[in-house]
């Protein structure tokens, strides 16, 4: 059973009326130490959580799995809630040997990214219902919250493509689902990032460099944004990441914080990007928990090297590149 | 060890008129959808309603073929009830089993049609034996259909360590991103496989014509410019030509179908229950004529395996059906690796 310390955060709503801040997993295939220079960047912030792991490529090994353990032991002696996040799309023994692995250490919860780490996880750590889970209404929740009944169960990233009154329909601050323990599960948004759109067993990076895949020479660590592919007009339109292909816009809820709340978000989900990212992180605590105002903030954030543009469709049940303004 | 069973032929039915066509040429199974979001073919002129579905049950009941209803999107949240009412018409109307991909459906029939037969779709994503096992642990699913992104031999390893019967894709349109988990199309429209069962929608698609060329728009965002002698496809955005590093090309895919005729002893040997041919789009004729091919080669390969070939009418035949007249073994083949 695990015991840990570290685990005790996971369960926890944020304060009442606060917005808890996670950290996703980096994305992209950084340099060891662009890694650790995030991290410990990332330990100063207000984010109350970081996810750590690898999720799009089995095949990037600056970090370990032991590497990332040790790196989780020193976000967590830091103070910060850590998980461990499960590859996002699993085909070889290999990657589920990794998961296996993963559901052997005992000091994180791990986030779920598909069906084959539900089965190899559940009952055996915490969970927490990654992103690319496809839930999309309260009757399947009820059906994912169910899982590791014993273990704890503390939080559904919803999908991505999710509109907000969807999400207030799923799992609405006033009556929440909760699990057979009977503990409320928080709901975390994706705030903040390009967004991954899709997954493939093809290396869309490789291909552009005609590599296959086996031999790709991880030209993809030359792109700590990704590699943007735009239209034939020249509009920055998708980013190749390797096997995953994500937004070229940055999703940006900074200005929907009433509407966040109304949907019983508590969480609020930063995905890292190269530059600019512990700004992003204390703007976002400025903005959701402390009332500044999100104009000014994200107009700083270019000069930063903050990619862009923004996006902020999928919340408002519209194109997910669309972008309206508010606050 | 006995020898391997004989796949069933699984065959796109997006009209009652291709599902008779499919049935007579020899299908062992059909596949069709209600006509609204709960399948993910959702077009316009597409798809049954409750009377075509008893007359096509009717139609393949009497001639020894199977009736599969696909209801393979996720429940909305809002008002999920439509998903849940054609679970219970797939049984009232006598389809033989239900092609599902969302946990919440899966439990409804679970707990309201305890006998009802479940195959987990492909847009469930379950891409190891590991995640198969999940739905057969929890909903008892009895068969599966494989995303299209394992290698030959990772779909063996799979078939190896379930019960679980496995369909594969062989033959038709080409997806290169994990069924069930590609939100391309809802990015740039709105609307996505998962939520709306359609991709690239009609709707958000705009022609237009300069001095470029012919020019494919999905809700604005150009997919592709065409030569004015060059064919054109429909502007799936996954096989448009995009701009990377300054080159023009078809970033993603190009616009090609998957055809597995070459691997078909193989697939039959590793013990694939049910190979799947792709089109509830395409026209009756199509499925008429690609049904006839497929009947035609698992006969053969699956009685005289040594003696199998790929007879060059039936290269003829799907080379006529297939996007851009071009076929690929996606990523049963090493260059995909």
């Amino acid at each position: 059973m695990p015991t840990s310390a570290s685990l005790a955060g996971t369960d926890a709503p944020a304060e009442p009326g606060r917005f808890g801040l996670t950290i996703g997993p980096v994305l992209y295939h950084w340099p060891r130490q662009a890694l650790m220079d995030f991290y410990a960047e990332a330990v100063e912030t207000p984010a109350d959580t970081i996810v750590i792991g690898e999720v799009v490529c089995a095949r990037r090994r600056e970090l370990r799995l032991p590497d990332w353990l040790a790196l989780g032991a020193d976000l967590a002696a830091a103070g910060k809630t850590v998980v461990l996040a499960a590859q996002a799309l699993i085909e070889t023994e290999a990657d589920l040997r990794l998961l296996e692995r993963q559901a052997e250490q005992t000091d994180f919860a791990v986030e779920a990214a598909d069906a084959s780490a539900l089965h190899l996880l559940a009952e055996r750590v915490p969970l927490v219902l990654g992103p690319h889970l496809n839930i999309y209404s309260r009757a399947a929740l009820v059906e994912h919250a169910a899982l590791g009944a014993g273990m704890g169960l503390g939080r559904w990233v919803a999908p991505v493509e999710l509109p907000l009154d969807d999400i207030a329909a799923i799992n609405p601050a006033a009556d929440p689902v909760c699990t057979p323990a009977g503990a409320p599960v928080q709901t975390e948004a994706w705030a903040f990032g390009r967004v991954p759109l899709a997954f493939s067993a093809r290396c869309f990076t490789a291909r552009h460099h005609h590599l296959p895949k086996d031999q790709c020479g991880f030209r993809c660590i030359e792109d700590p944004d990704g590699l943007a592919m735009d239209t034939s007009e020249a509009r920055a339109f998708l980013v190749l990441n390797g096997t995953q292909t994500q937004s070229a816009a940055v999703q940006c809820l900074l200005g929907e914080r009433e509407a966040l709340r109304a949907a019983g978000v508590s969480r609020l989900r930063l995905s890292p990007c190269a530059r600019g990212f512990a700004r992003v992180v204390e703007d976002f605590h400025a903005v959701a928990n402390q009332g500044a105002k999100a104009a000014e903030r994200l107009a700083s954030w270019a000069a930063l090297g903050v990619p862009g543009p923004f996006a902020n469709g999928y919340a408002r049940r519209r194109a997910g590149m669309e972008w309206s303004v508010t606050a | 060890m006995s020898p391997p069973r004989k796949p069933q032929l699984v065959c796109p039915a997006g009209s009652l008129r291709a599902l008779q066509c499919a049935v007579d040429a020899g299908a062992d199974a059909v596949y069709l959808g209600l006509k609204d979001a709960t399948n993910a073919r959702n077009f316009a002129g597409l798809n049954f309603d409750d009377a075509q579905v008893q007359a096509g049950v009717a139609h393949a009941h009497a001639r020894g073929a199977q009736v599969l209803m696909a209801l393979n999107t996720f429940a909305a949240a809002r008002d999920p009830s439509p998903w849940f009412r054609a679970a219970d018409k797939a049984v009232a109307l006598g389809a033989d089993a239900l092609i599902v991909a969302d946990t919440a459906v899966m439990a409804w029939c679970r707990r309201r049609h305890p006998q009802l037969r479940l195959h987990l779709s492909v847009q469930a994503s379950a891409t190891s034996h590991a995640a198969i096992e999940f739905y057969r642990e929890r909903y008892g699913i009895q068969r599966a259909v494989l995303p299209r992104v394992l290698t030959l031999q990772q779909v063996a390893q799979v078939i190896e360590r379930t019960e679980v019967d496995i369909e594969v894709f062989g033959f038709g349109s080409l997806c290169v991103m994990v069924e069930g988990r590609c939100a391309l199309s809802s990015w740039a429209t709105g609307c996505s496989p998962n939520n709306a069962g359609v991709c690239s929608p009609a709707s958000a698609v705009r022609w237009s014509e300069d001095a470029r060329g012919v020019q494919a728009r999905l809700n604005d965002v150009l997919i592709d410019v065409y030569a004015p002698d060059e064919a054109r496809g429909y502007p799936t955005l996954c096989k448009g030509r995009f701009v990377v590093d300054g080159r023009r090309g078809y970033a993603l895919e190009e616009p090609t179908s998957l055809n597995t005729l070459d691997v078909l002893p193989q697939l039959i040997g590793m013990g694939v229950a049910a190979i799947k041919i792709e089109g509830r789009q395409r026209s009756a004729a199509y499925v008429e004529q690609v049904t006839r091919v497929w009947r035609a080669a698992i006969d053969r390969a699956a009685v005289a395996p040594e003696r199998y070939q790929v007879a060059p009418e039936w290269s003829h035949t799907l080379a006529r059906h297939a996007e851009g007249q071009q076929h690929t073994l996606g990523a049963y083949d090493r260059p995909w690796r």
